[in-house]
């Protein structure tokens, strides 16, 4: 079974090496620009994960989890934040706002594939 | 291209187009914050495009780059959180580290230089911003590149087509972080541990779920999965969302303890968690029994719709968050545009098709007017709409390669900042129009000649600050650089304040080295283009910045070779302005055939206002080989093209001569003869590579539709060249 990733994040090279780590592993991987485009995907689509950045122009990664997680269906839509700090506090931040797990930029390939198997099956 | 197999190569690729693009709105930004025009969103802006360079950078390994940007984005952090105030101090550091950004980013696309030295100096720059002693040695720490190793060593099961071996560049990725440094899979004596893990309501919340960590133990190796339903409360009283379920695993694996946790890693603080190895006496025995996971969590439950507030975590959080989920105001909310990112060799390979369906055409024409064909019929007005399609074709294609101007307007600017800083002078840099759009191919080309005029603006144009006290100014020089179309040309201009050419030393100079007799009688506007000839330079001490044996006549010939032209005004006192006026595009040009001595030769359309019959009466010779035309009560002077190509004597007798009225970018005006008028047509520029010699007032060549090759003029050239040397015409050369 194929899982139907969405990845924010308003850099094109993020984008890119998400998108080049997840779909050789047989993922079907939607993109967003910032948090705003995100709804506007997510709007379209039912990911079985998301993968959002945090620094982002219009609605930062907190905003976007918020926004996600108050959709009823999205309560418990797995969410990996992606973060080039690996500050304890920007981890329970991300966890605040209800991420339910991150990845340290720059990401390994494997990493990435295997931190979605693991929260989202 | 060579990229195009190469997926992690393309992005590479991709990623520094991207950072072209961040770096520009970089200095945009510092820009508005410079101009005391920011709000809330601009210094954001200033911080994500350093943030997103840095993280690109460090997912290609590009050390010196993150480690700078690191640091530069530290201190924006301080800024955009209000910590740390952006005074003129600051900004000038800011814009130093962006110029210098930029610099890395093209070191490491490029390589070249190694700028190390200057990343320590605007380190310690930024360090003392933040009030921090020192050199960056001292006080940086490296920062944090994390890399998380375990899944290589781990099962790759999805991975194992081998796709993504080749992207597993170990070499090329940074120092390992923070995480628990694995071993490979050792080929340990599997050992047994036991798990206690028991989540809390908050791991639910975060979209985790148990029966996922439980397999991914399970993945680990042997697990005996226990579930102590002992909690559960009766059914009726069953509170969905509680966590009332916990289990004990039974695990036989070669894994490391700290493997085994970091399964856990996302949940820890939402549970309780209890590893112990060895003997597994203290396993709980009173539930032997196994169930699925997945059919025991809580969350399969169908959820009540209230809302549930976020409760507090019950276990401790490693630190309390810092602020609240904050959302950016969607005032700074930019349309985004939607944009297909091609590859230059293509759009090239589409010009030049379309040049070529633009001879076809004219081919295609001459044919049928061979044909003689009734002049309404539909073949010809078949061919009619034919051409305006292909006009049309042509004008999408040349926009897809138009650009504003902006990027190389930015360049500037800092080379404005450079130069004045080497030199010691206050300048401000204004520009305009900078959305003025020019072929791609032009704008590149135009950097280095602008780059020279805006250092020679700064180091010769612009007076000493204590000069333009004397003389009454304020200190600060203003350079102007300014982008407009004007009939069908791009018009440049960059100007400044100073005290305008010095004349009367420019001639001696000119006068000492030789270049001119010393007698020589000179227009004001003669001297001024002295500038422009080769081995003039007129700083008596070479500075360092402008003095590195590169004279406004390479700008020129650079210019030239764009097919454009460069003009000189200077007023004493009150400036010097260097205007250059450039073709839309490189690659066709509106264009009247003509003939002269036998040889068919293309003028741009552009540049003739109008064509003349003379009659002999109306040409006076006011000195030998030099007459002038009256054209409507103004005298014009006549350029003989024939001759001043070289292709026959001058002529003698002007009566029924056919001329070409062309107007000069300053104005003047000169009746350029020639023997007849063929055409009036769209032609191909097809450009005179280095094989060739350069001829004077020969700036292309096309082919016509009969196939012919006709040599592109530059009227402007020539009757400039006719006015300096009137008496001896300009061997061109090009007779073949």
């Amino acid at each position: 079974m194929s899982l139907n990733i969405l990845a924010v994040d308003d850099s094109r090279t993020m984008r890119d090496m998400i998108r080049l780590a997840l779909q050789p592993a047989g993922f079907n991987v939607h993109t967003a620009d910032d948090g705003l485009h995100g709804i506007d995907v997510l709007d379209g689509i039912e990911p079985d994960a998301i993968i959002t950045d945090i620094n982002m122009p219009r609605m930062d990664g907190f905003g976007f989890i918020d926004a996600v997680r108050g959709q009823e269906k999205h309560r418990a839509t797995p969410i990996l934040v992606l973060t080039t700090e690996a500050a304890p506090e920007l981890k329970a931040r991300a966890r605040e706002a209800g991420a339910t797990g991150w990845i340290v930029k720059p990401f390994d390939p494997a990493k990435l594939v295997k931190a979605l198997q693991m929260v989202a099956g | 291209m060579s990229t195009e197999n190469d997926p992690m190569a393309e992005i590479r690729a991709s990623f520094f187009v991207e950072c072209e693009e961040l770096l520009e709105a970089l200095q945009d930004s510092l820009q508005i914050m410079d101009d005391g025009a920011e709000d809330s969103e601009t210094i954001n802006v200033v911080f994500r495009a350093v943030h997103s360079i840095k993280g690109g950078a460090g997912a290609f390994g590009l050390d010196a780059l993150v480690r700078f940007a690191h640091r530069y984005e530290t201190v924006m952090d301080e800024v955009r959180t209000g910590r740390m105030e952006a005074d003129a101090d600051a900004l000038k550091v800011f814009f130093q580290c962006a110029d210098h950004l930029s610099d890395l980013v093209r070191h490491s696309r490029d390589g070249g230089a190694d700028p190390a030295e200057q990343s320590n100096t605007l380190l310690t720059r930024l360090n003392a911003l933040m009030g921090e002693e020192g050199g960056p040695t001292e006080s940086e720490p490296e920062p944090e590149i994390e890399f998380q190793p375990m899944g290589l060593a781990l099962d790759l099961a999805p991975l194992n087509d081998g796709s993504l071996d080749d992207l597993l560049d170990l070499d090329a990725l940074p120092p390992l972080g923070d995480l628990p440094d694995l071993p490979p899979l050792a080929l340990n004596a599997p050992k047994t541990y036991t798990l206690h893990f028991a989540p809390e309501q908050e791991l639910f919340e975060t979209g985790n779920e148990p029966y996922l960590l439980l397999r991914a133990l399970h993945e680990l190796g042997t697990a005996q999965v226990t579930c102590d339903t002992s909690r559960l409360p009766p059914q009726q009283s069953l509170t969905p969302e509680q966590p009332y379920l916990s289990w004990t695993i039974e695990l036989e694996t070669e894994a490391e303890e700290a493997e085994i946790l970091s399964v856990f890693e996302f949940v820890d603080g939402l549970c309780t968690l209890k590893l112990t190895s060895g003997d597994s006496d203290d396993m709980p025995s009173d539930l032997p029994q196994m169930l699925p996971a997945d059919q025991t969590t809580p969350t399969s439950t169908p959820e009540p719709p209230t809302a549930i507030e976020p409760a507090p975590s019950p276990a401790p959080q490693p630190a309390a968050p810092a602020a609240p989920p904050k959302t950016q105001t969607p005032s700074a909310a930019a349309a985004v545009k939607s944009v297909v990112r091609v590859d230059l060799d293509r759009i090239e390979r589409l010009v030049n098709l379309v040049g070529e369906l633009v001879i076809n055409q004219a081919m295609l024409s001459q044919s049928l007017e061979d044909a003689n064909l009734p002049p309404h019929g539909d073949a010809i007005s078949g061919l009619e709409e034919f051409q305006r399609l292909t006009r049309d074709i042509q004008d999408s294609v040349m926009m897809i390669r138009a650009q504003p101007v902006k990027s190389l307007f930015q360049r500037m600017s800092r080379i404005i900042r450079e130069a004045s800083a080497a030199v010691d002078k206050d300048v401000r840099l204004h520009t305009e129009g900078e959305a003025t759009e020019v072929d791609k191919t032009v704008i590149e080309r135009l950097a280095d000649p602008l780059t020279h005029m805006i250092r020679n603006a700064v180091d010769h144009g612009l007076e000493k600050p204590a000069d333009r006290i004397a003389a009454g100014k304020p200190p600060e020089g203003q350079v102007k650089l300014t982008a407009a179309h004007r009939s069908g040309r791009v018009i440049i201009e960059v100007s400044d304040d100073g005290a305008g050419i010095n004349r009367p030393r420019v001639l001696q100079i000119a006068i000492d080295k030789g270049l001119i007799p010393a007698d020589s009688q000179l227009s004001d506007s003669e001297i001024d283009n002295l500038l422009f000839l080769p081995g003039f330079s007129t700083a008596s001490t070479v500075s360092d910045l402008s003095g590195r044996g590169v004279g406004m006549d390479v700008v020129r010939t650079a210019i030239q070779a764009l097919g454009g032209r460069i003009a000189i005004t200077s007023i004493p006192g009150e400036g010097t302005s260097f205007s250059i006026s450039l073709p839309l595009t490189l690659a066709v040009l509106d264009g009247m055939v003509i003939d002269t001595a036998g040889e068919t030769l293309v003028v741009p359309l552009n540049l003739v206002v109008e064509t003349l019959t003379f009659a002999a009466s109306e040409v006076s010779m006011i000195r030998p080989g030099q007459h002038v035309v009256r054209v409507r009560g103004a005298f014009v002077p006549v350029v003989d093209l024939g001759a001043e190509l070289g292709y026959r004597a001058p002529l003698t007798d002007f009566e029924g001569a056919v001329a070409l009225l062309i107007v000069h970018e300053n104005g003047s005006r000169a009746a350029l003869m020639i023997d007849n008028i063929l055409d009036q047509r769209q032609v191909v520029i097809k450009g005179l590579d280095d094989g060739f010699f350069r001829a004077a007032g020969i700036a292309a060549a096309t082919i016509l539709g009969d196939g012919q090759i006709a040599l592109i003029l530059d009227p402007s050239d020539i009757i400039t060249n006719a006015a300096q040397h009137p008496q001896e015409p300009l061997k061109a050369g090009v007779s073949a």
